[in-house]
């Protein structure tokens, strides 16, 4: 069966029509080209395909495009660019967080949405929160590292705040991540 | 002439490709899509061992979308060498008359999407007759054991192969295809003359790399019958070559590119995917794409699982008389490169110590299991798992002092190694005492009570050492070029992969370096093999001691090409230069200087022109006596590092918990420390999988956790809740700025420290990996 469905992709409107059993991976990557979520298990076990849908971290590789029809989703590519990175992006960077990096969207993503949760997460709540996401250069380490000097650099650290929504489409297309 | 003060080395400069990772814009294979681009898929063989009777592919033919289908069959009609295989010539892309193991590829369709491609492969009627398979290396050594591979043609690739250099095609007898033998001194008399003599067997089970990005690979046909590919490989030379012998091309007309790795671990070395895509392609006339999914992941490679009996003298005075080592190495059904693990292993398979009479038989054995090859250490950890338990066993039994034994047979500057080669600018002792330190080791007595954790009667703690060392491959060859351009910046020309070590980084921090130039102003062409010069594999830790010194040598003759110019604009002898950040100067004067840009500017008068810099490196072994082993120089340099753990240990469920794991490593001399305690503290994490979880699990051959459901790799939860990555310098005079290779040896203790800590704890041994809460308890049992 066909779907006609409407996605709203980091900011950017794609009116499309997908089969039922397509996951929204396989239209970031098949029809929109956006390549930063990676499959590394398909089945909701790495965490390498983590997309925000509606503010929330989703597995892509399982989550049904027909599914997301109508609503709001942030890919790697719409939180931040080189310029106007993401804190968590930033704080990945100065940590060094990452090796081969195939798993730092997944992992950038979903920091971003603990932080905006827990605002001051501890080094416990982060491994819980993050259990789902794997690394296998099994940069861990410098990545708790990161999302604890990323919680102090938040806008509004104090204060929890309301889920991870795309803004308007800015000129250069890119969505202004949250 | 050399920087009085290197400014670029030695510092914690952050990745060069920093940014491309943390928004997500790096490439790999899988985002590449030439334009009408295939997808290639594979079905695999459902029994462990048969033979093929019949493949009717004419279903799957007649799908709609589908463009190409092959069998094995297919490709003995075809004009191509079609076996492949880096040790031995005994692998097709497609299973040849016999399937070998359950997950063996028989026939592989490509078609516009995975979904039609999918749908072919089900209509493929596979027809197996099958026979008596063996699937445990004890076994197959048996006189009656089933012959997994009936012939054995060694494949004369590599030089550091050197038992199967100018072998020819052989009927196997038996599944060993390969041994490695040493002998020193007199084994038998040494233990006659020991004061105590240990037995034991250790084991470990095969385990699976499980870099996260799957393999991935991608062909395409020109015209003019010139082939093009991008593929997911540590080894792109290697690809170009094999490739080339495979279709009876010149290597000219083989052109393969290889993007960012996502991780790789060994998994992705010699060839994989690439064959068959080019075959298809081939078949198609269109570009494919064959990329795996975890599930295939786990039939492709594997880490080899071995069985190793060490039988062991010392003296009362606490040192090691003899040690003989019997390995037998599971490299599966296809060797892959199983040899090169059982050779590169077997020299240190008697551990890192001074041991005067050494006999070591190390097989590698087929079994109708997933083929085994490299992985992260080429063998040390298991040999390492093996000898360090055994150390430790001794240590306890007689009541001395873990470290203590240790540092009292360690190798050391100037001792004759048991291959006969000296050891020079080994680090180990020091490594060692590192470790110690970190875990704040009490050099307790190995008989005193084991102290209990946190007040809780059913936790108990221990702590652990372990140490290895390990040969780097020789000989090998590194080539690079270094481009300057018109402006004064120079590009990199490499075929070392990045793949997470952070090579892209050290490579360009020491053309920066060695030109003077801005790091900003330095870029690293990926490999292409069209551009980018010989390199044998980015894989055995060789990256930084040798594309570090051929891109240092290429940088070095950009800069000699360029310097005359400079010296006559400043006035000065051209060995009286100096440069750093990117400007030029004359020692003598240095209120005047300039860019290199200006200096290109005056070489060739206006923006024009290229200055083209080259660096061969190679390494060379000395002659080695087959059959004693014994070589006056059986590598370039060796490696080797340190692990002490301490584990808390519940002894109602049997759970281990990692309190503190410091490993060190000997770096030579830190090109960029961070990236060196990253690659340390990585390897150190990723060691705790196979020491504590991971394990293929297979019933009458099949494997029965072929994903991440089952086949459970380090989390965030597995952390250990300190975690201290250590670097010992010990600079070694051949290696760039003194620096060495350490991307593996982080990881070759992990296992054996943790398992030493664990029965300081609880008193009890286990023999075999991983360390489940079920053989803790079991061990702990009371009889
Ligand atoms: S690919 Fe989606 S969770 Fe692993
Ligand atoms: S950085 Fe390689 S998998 Fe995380």
């Amino acid at each position: 069966m066909k779907h006609d469905v409407t996605l709203t992709v980091n900011g950017r409107v794609h009116r499309m029509v997908v089969e039922s059993h397509r996951t929204l991976l396989e239209v970031l990557r098949g029809e929109l080209k956006l390549f930063g979520a990676r499959e590394s298990c398909g089945m909701s076990l790495c965490g390498a395909c983590t997309t925000l849908v509606d503010g929330l971290p989703v597995s892509s590789c399982s989550y049904l495009a027909a599914r997301a029809n109508g609503r709001s989703i942030i890919t790697i590519e719409g939180l931040g660019r080189p310029g106007a990175l993401h804190p968590v992006q930033e704080a990945f960077l100065a940590h060094g967080a990452f090796q081969c990096s195939y798993c730092t969207p997944g992992m950038v993503l979903t920091a971003a949405c603990l932080l905006e949760e827990n605002p001051a997460p501890s080094v416990d709540e982060i491994k819980e929160y993050m259990a789902g996401n794997l690394c296998r250069c099994a940069s861990y380490g410098e990545i708790v590292e990161a999302v604890q000097a990323a919680a102090g650099q938040m806008p509004g650290a104090s204060a929890p705040r309301g889920p991870l929504r795309a803004g308007a489409v800015q000129e250069d297309g890119h969505g202004d991540g949250c | 002439m050399s920087n009085p003060r290197p400014a670029v080395i030695g510092a914690d400069v952050p990745r060069v490709e920093g940014i491309d990772k943390v928004t997500g814009h790096v490439t790999f294979v899988d985002n590449i899509e030439p334009p009408g681009m295939l997808h290639g898929m594979i079905r695999r063989s459902q029994v462990p061992h048969g033979r093929i009777r019949r493949i009717d592919t004419s279903r799957a033919r007649q799908l709609s979308g589908v463009y190409a289908v092959l069998t094995g069959e297919d490709l003995l009609r075809m004009d191509i060498d079609p076996y492949i295989g880096p040790a031995f010539k005994d692998q097709a892309p497609l299973a040849i008359g016999k399937v070998r193991y359950a997950g063996d590829p028989v026939a592989a369709v490509a078609a516009v999407d995975r979904d039609t491609a999918e749908e072919a492969l089900d209509l493929i009627d596979v027809e197996v007759e099958e026979l008596p398979a063996v699937f445990d290396v004890q076994d197959a050594l048996r006189p009656d054991a089933p012959l997994v591979c009936e012939r054995l043609v060694p494949a004369g690739t590599f030089a550091d192969l050197i038992e199967l250099l100018g072998g020819g095609d052989v009927p196997a007898t038996s599944n060993a295809c390969f041994q490695y033998k040493l002998r020193r001194g007199d084994v038998a008399e040494g233990l006659r003359r020991s004061d105590r003599v240990f037995e034991h067997t250790f084991s470990n089970p095969p385990t699976q790399h499980s870099d996260l990005e799957y393999h991935c690979s991608i062909a395409q046909w020109e015209a003019s019958n010139r082939l093009q590919v991008w593929t997911a490989t540590q080894s792109p030379s290697y690809v170009r070559i094999m490739l080339a012998n495979m279709f009876r091309l010149p290597e000219s007309r083989v052109r393969v590119r290889v993007p960012y790795l996502g991780g790789g671990f060994g998994s992705k070395l010699y060839m994989k995917l690439e064959p068959l895509a080019a075959l298809l392609a081939l078949v198609a006339g269109r570009p494919v794409k064959i990329r795996l999914t975890r599930n295939e992941e786990f039939f492709t490679i594997t880490k080899h699982g071995l069985v190793a009996k060490l039988t062991t003298g010392v003296t009362r005075d606490g040192r090691l008389l003899a040690r003989d080592c019997q390995i037998m190495w599971d490299t599966g059904a296809y060797a892959d490169i199983g040899p090169r693990v059982t050779h590169k292993s077997g020299y240190t398979s008697a551990g890192p110590y001074q041991i005067p009479n050494v006999r070591i038989d190390s097989f590698s054995v087929y079994t109708n299991k997933p083929p085994a090859g490299a992985f992260r250490g080429f063998g040390i950890m298991q040999v390492c798992w093996a000898y360090e338990s055994q150390m430790d066993i001794i240590a306890r039994e007689m009541g001395w002092d873990p470290v203590e034994f240790r540092l009292k047979n360690v190798l050391r500057e100037g001792d004759v190694q048991a291959t006969g080669t000296v050891v020079h600018s080994l680090g180990l002792d020091q490594c060692v005492r590192a470790v110690a330190d970190a875990v704040a080791w009490d050099y307790r007595e190995a008989s005193a009570p084991h102290p209990t954790g946190d007040g809780a009667r059913h936790l108990v703690r221990g702590k652990g050492v372990a140490c290895s060392m390990k040969a780097v491959i020789t000989p090998s060859v590194s080539a690079a070029t270094v481009l300057v351009h018109s402006d004064g910046s120079a590009s990199v020309l490499s075929s070392s992969v990045e793949m997470g070590q952070g090579s892209d980084t050290a490579l360009c921090q020491i053309v920066a370096e060695e030109l003077g130039a801005r790091l900003q102003d330095v870029a690293i062409v990926h490999p292409d093999t069209d551009v980018t010069p010989y390199d044998l594999i980015t894989a055995g830790s060789r990256t930084t001691f040798h594309m570090g010194n051929a891109v240092r040598m290429a940088a070095i003759d950009a800069r000699s090409q360029l310097w005359p110019t400079a010296a006559e604009l400043l006035d000065a002898a051209p060995d009286d230069l100096t440069a750093q950040d990117g400007r030029v100067w004359a020692r003598t004067a240095s209120d005047r200087s300039l860019t290199h840009g200006q200096i290109m500017m005056a070489r060739f008068g206006g923006r024009a022109g290229t200055i083209e810099g080259h660096g061969l490196f190679e390494t060379h072994h000395g002659s080695t006596d087959l059959d004693t082993g014994q070589s006056d120089r059986v590598t370039a340099h060796w490696m080797c590092g340190a692990t002490a753990a301490e584990v808390e240990v519940d002894t109602d469920t049997g759970q281990v918990r990692i309190v503190n794991l410091a490993t060190a490593v000997d770096v030579g001399n830190a090109i960029n420390p961070f990236a060196c305690r990253q690659q340390i503290g990585g390897a150190s994490v990723q060691g705790t999988g196979p020491a504590l979880l991971e394990e293929m699990l297979f019933e009458a051959g099949q494997l029965t956790n072929p994903s991440f459901v089952d086949y459970k790799i380090p989390s965030f939860l597995d952390l250990p809740d300190r975690l201290q990555p250590l670097t010992v310098e010990d600079p070694h005079p051949d290696g760039p700025y003194g620096a060495k290779g350490i991307g593996e040896a982080g990881i070759f203790a992990i296992a054996p420290a943790i398992a030493n800590a664990v029965a300081d704890a609880v008193g009890a041994r286990i023999p075999s990996l991983p360390i489940t809460p079920e053989k803790v308890l079991r061990a702990i049992a009371p009889p």
